[in-house]
């Protein structure tokens, strides 16, 4: 049994000898050319020129191009072909490219890149929510609007109401591998890229626009990331474009990385947002309507910030079951860089939206704030279900949807695979869900979060943690405590549904050792391994058996990005349905030389057993080779049940929900604002693991990260839309005494209700949301210092804290 | 300049420009990836390496400022790839991406051998005695090298593993 196991990464001992290579470690031919952005110092205005002379005369330069100088589409856009790979005639943020400089050395192209001299007229830039509120600088026609039931009257008449506005903050991906590409020129114009990227097929698509050439003729390989968290979904396409154009230019390898801070300037970031509540409870807590407005700044660009958005949104119940709510969301059209994915993919935006509402709710009635998230839980799915969801099932409406809009007015193809692409093709028809049900109309019916906040908060020692907080701020002036137990309910799928699918190729050689590949990228979530395990339980082989190759666009075409956590859900079945493919034939083999049933071939401990003959699992492969039967399959799967009517905000967009819960304990300094974890106790929920090891591992990631971004990692642009956080210097990611001085991890014991690999499930960006329970312990220790309610903003920085300390005593 | 760096045991003669940083003429001249550049200023500690047993970040110091001396990066840490952190690092899986493993590692390296040198830190309780590796000693000490997979419980499992054990032994096999 492999499965299961707590195995660490695959990788493992080659990272501890440094001999796991990234791209930017790949050795390259000698004659190798660097690359570098020119970038805009300005961040709106006409460009009108660009003084390159300088430029091209400085040391190493090889070649300098512009927009003019690409030979077919500039463009690297994951939707709407709005982000041209160079500026063209307008600027729209500081720090977009606007010429590409080719030179010998990496040092020599980022030195030249520095000697333009631009001619901008300079344009009063929109940079804020309210500035571009006040022009109507927005994605979209208007806000995108979800209700269910009638929130305003329900709010109208509740006996109680709070109301409220909090800025969010974005959140720097800070992968500790930078962007990076190397493009290696073919015979015949072909292009082969290594790219840093969790989207290889999107590479592969944007690379082949860019040349003029089919996607056969460009192969993307990736064999592992320095860490992604979404910001190399899209944000990769730039450096792989360009160095395919520069190699198909100048005829030689062409390689980029972005220096830190200029990375940290170009690429984008988790979306911020200024979240209006309205609510409406009872005496009890009980939300009897809410309304939410979500005001996201989206950058310059589209990139992925529908979706973005609309995972918000259909986040903003997070565990609460929500009979008359509204939510109105707002795409914001700003000349930021282009917020794009970043782990949780907008839902963390959401969900904090509602988890802010339930701290005011209980601070206005004096009560503790897990009985007001308990009384607002929705129910616990019944013990003995065991079947899939009775969500309807999808029905292909049969009028014909008309094609996609082209908004650039050139002829481009549509990005099939990206999240940012055209929705035209899920026209469902969504039938009516019955029993408890999301603001979204899917029916809520594997939920677990009773019995596991019943059970976490047992074991973190909640209520008597609570009474020796209560105690202790009693008596204590400066230091004050806080403490908060916060759950996570977030589901799982693409919302564009036809991303849910994955291909994989797996072959069995004659010496019995077993090849895979897929279409996931591994980027330290531990994907490679996961599956691995997932093969050699499929032939009963141990792990040494199984390698599973670098991600590569020529073995498994047409791949969706590894995101929204599905990489082991999908890849996973779909190496799993290849694997017992080949076990299928192997044992038809077997059985048909032995005269035996077929099912009675047992695969287990490396060794083949048919007809009371016990053979290795080579041995078998060879017999199966001699017998002249195929030992190579490709595996296909894609998820059901999904039907989702995205106009409408209605119909079943996910397959299931992954749920977790976080008691978080803080101290803060009243005098400075300053502020420790001292203890954080998880349970979270995988269904039943595939890896305990990875799951754990992604788990205590995910909270730090997720604790961070509402913490103390804090972005700041200045009037003039330069970022002025683009370093670790000024933008604080927590070091290793910023975890949690207690921290406790435990996985839930249930298996997931729906048929996933193994009954696992996704845990990738889930946990990253249990860090709200940070912030809501930071709330709650601040409301010990008065009577008012501290209403934190995120990231609560010290200085905000010690800001809601001051608030908060003047009532 | 020319300037003569003992890597991993082995001499080298290089031929080097006066700003050329230690990181870039062991990743680029040397061939040797295994040290990261994840800021290039000073910032994560991915480049961490030894020199002369003692840690640095190699992208904030110059090559030829380091003529004559001895440099270990993670490729030279063990023969075998499993010095007691080394093994530690793959039992405790203290890495996700395994980005900043290479600088950990190095960083850890010299953390262990500043405990048993008995140098303080400025959180050491007791500026005279011996030096405790407490959660706190190893926070401060670590600080410089950041993971942004967040695999912090790992890695100070695995640091506190080898500190625990005192000597110096072989784990045994994976
Ligand atoms: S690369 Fe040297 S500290 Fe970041
Ligand atoms: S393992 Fe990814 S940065 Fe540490």
């Amino acid at each position: 049994m492999s499965v299961g196991k707590p195995l660490p990464h695959d990788t493992a001992p080659l990272h501890v000898t440094g001999a796991a290579r990234y791209v930017d470690d790949i050795p390259a031919p000698a004659n190798t050319l660097h690359l570098a952005f020119g970038l805009s110092t300005v961040a709106r205005g006409v460009l009108n020129g660009v003084d390159l002379t300088k430029v091209r005369a400085a040391p190493g330069v090889v070649a300098v191009m512009c927009a003019d100088d690409l030979p077919f589409a500039n463009d690297v856009s994951p939707s709407i072909h709005d982000e041209p790979l160079l500026a063209t005639d307008r600027v729209h943020f500081v720090g977009q490219p606007v010429f590409l400089v080719v030179a010998t050395s990496h040092l020599a192209a980022r030195k030249a890149a520095r000697l333009a001299t631009f001619d901008i007229t300079e344009e009063t830039p929109i940079l804020t929510v309210d500035e571009a509120l006040a022009a109507d600088s927005r994605f979209e026609d208007g806000p995108v609007i979800w209700s269910k039931g009638a929130a305003a009257d329900a709010i109208a008449r509740a006996p109680h109401r709070v109301e409220g506005t909090m800025e969010v903050g974005g959140q720097e991906h800070f992968y500790l591998e930078g962007q990076a590409a190397l493009a290696l020129p073919q015979d015949g114009g072909e292009m082969v890229v290594h790219s840093s990227t969790q989207h290889p097929t999107e590479i592969q698509h944007k690379v082949a626009e860019a040349l003029g050439l089919p996607m056969h003729a460009v192969r993307v390989e990736m064999r592992r990331m320095g860490g992604g968290f979404g910001g190399k979904e899209s944000q990769g396409n730039a450096l792989a474009v360009a160095c395919s154009v520069a190699a198909r230019a100048t005829g030689r390898p062409c390689r980029m990385r972005y220096d830190r801070d200029d990375d940290m300037v170009i690429t984008g970031k988790r979306h911020d947002l200024r979240i209006d509540y309205r609510a409406g409870f009872d005496d009890l807590g009980r939300l009897t309507g809410v309304d939410f407005r979500h005001l996201m700044r989206c950058g310059w660009s589209q990139d992925l910030s529908l979706p973005v958005a609309d995972r918000a949104m259909l986040h903003a119940d997070n565990a609460y079951l929500l009979d008359h709510v509204r939510i109105e969301s707002h795409r914001l059209k700003t000349n930021t860089c282009s917020a794009t994915a970043f782990r949780g993919f907008g839902g963390p935006q959401g969900m904090v939206g509602i988890e802010r509402v339930m701290d005011h709710v209980a601070h206005a009635l004096g009560l503790d704030p897990l009985k007001v998230r308990r009384a607002n839980y929705y129910t616990d799915m019944a013990e003995d279900a065991t079947e899939g969801g009775p969500s309807a099932p999808p029905q292909r409406s049969l009028g014909s949807s008309p094609p996609p809009e082209d908004i650039s007015g050139k002829k481009k193809e549509a990005d099939l695979t990206s999240r940012g692409g055209p929705d035209e093709l899920n026209r469902v028809v969504v039938a009516e869900a019955s029993g408890q049900t999301t603001p979204y109309g899917m029916a809520v019916t594997d939920f677990i979060l009773n019995a596991m906040t019943e059970r976490l908060a047992d074991q973190s020692d909640y209520a008597a943690r609570r009474a020796k907080v209560a105690d202790w701020n009693a008596t204590q002036p400066v230091l004050k405590r806080g403490i908060a137990l916060t759950p996570v309910k977030f589901g799982i799928s693409f919302t564009l549904t036809h991303l849910n699918q994955a291909g994989a190729l797996v072959h069995v050689y004659q010496d019995g050792s077993v090849q895979v590949n897929h279409g996931g990228t591994e980027m330290g979530q531990g994907l490679y391994q996961k599956v691995a395990q997932v093969a050699a339980q499929a032939f009963g082989v141990g792990m040494e058996v199984v390698k599973v190759t670098a991600t590569d666009t020529s073995k498994v075409p047409n791949t969706s990005a590894t995101a929204a956590s599905s990489g082991s859900d999908l890849n996973g079945m779909a190496v799993k349905i290849a694997c017992d493919t080949i076990r299928d034939r192997i044992a038809a083999c077997l059985a048909e030389l032995h005269q035996v049933a077929p099912d009675t071939v047992v695969f287990a401990g490396g060794e083949v057993t048919v007809g009371g003959d016990t053979i290795s699992f080579a041995r078998a492969a060879q017999l199966t080779y001699e017998s002249r039967v195929s030992l190579s399959a490709t595996g296909y799967y894609k998820t059901p049940g999904l039907a989702w009517d995205r106009k409408r905000g209605q119909g079943r967009p996910f397959f299931y929900f992954a749920h977790g819960a976080a008691c978080t304990e803080v101290v803060i300094d009243t005098l400075t604002g300053e502020y420790r974890i001292l203890r954080t106790d998880i349970l979270h929920d995988v269904g039943e693991s595939l890896n305990p090891a990875l799951d754990i591992g992604q788990i205590e990631g995910g909270y730090v990260q997720g604790a961070g971004w509402l913490t103390t990692e804090e972005l700041v642009w200045d009037d003039r839309g330069r970022l002025r956080t683009h370093a670790p210097s000024t933008y604080k990611i927590p070091a290793c005494g910023d975890r949690p001085e207690v921290f406790n991890v435990a996985l839930w014991d249930g298996a997931n209700r729906e048929e996933t690999i193994y009954r696992s499930k996704a845990v990738g960006e889930p946990p990253f949301m249990l860090g709200i329970s940070a912030l809501m312990a930071l709330s709650d220790a601040v409301a010990a210092c008065g009577p008012g309610y501290p209403a934190l903003d995120a990231p609560a920085t010290p200085e905000r804290v010690l800001a809601a300390v001051d608030r908060v005593r003047r009532g | 300049m020319n300037t003569n760096l003992t890597v991993n045991g082995r001499p080298h003669a290089l031929d080097l420009d006066t700003r050329v940083t230690l990181l870039d003429a062991l990743r680029d001249q040397l061939k040797l990836t295994g040290s990261k550049k994840g800021c290039d200023h000073g910032q994560c500690g991915a480049c961490t390496v030894l020199v002369n047993g003692q840690r640095i970040n190699a992208c904030l110091s110059l090559a030829v400022m380091h003529d004559g001396d001895e440099i270990t990066t993670v490729e030279g840490l063990s023969s075998d790839g499993r010095s007691p952190l080394q093994a530690a690092f793959v039992r405790h899986d203290g890495m996700q991406c395994g980005y900043c493993t290479p600088g950990q590692l190095c960083s850890a390296t010299a953390v262990l051998d500043e405990i048993a040198r008995g140098w303080p830190s400025h959180v050491s309780a007791d500026l005279e005695g011996p030096v405790e590796l407490t959660r706190e000693e190893l926070a401060e000490r670590m600080s410089g090298n950041i993971c942004r997979c967040s695999c912090y419980p790992g890695i100070s499992k695995a640091i506190l593993s080898v500190a625990e054990d005192g000597t110096v032994h072989r784990e045994a096999a994976e």
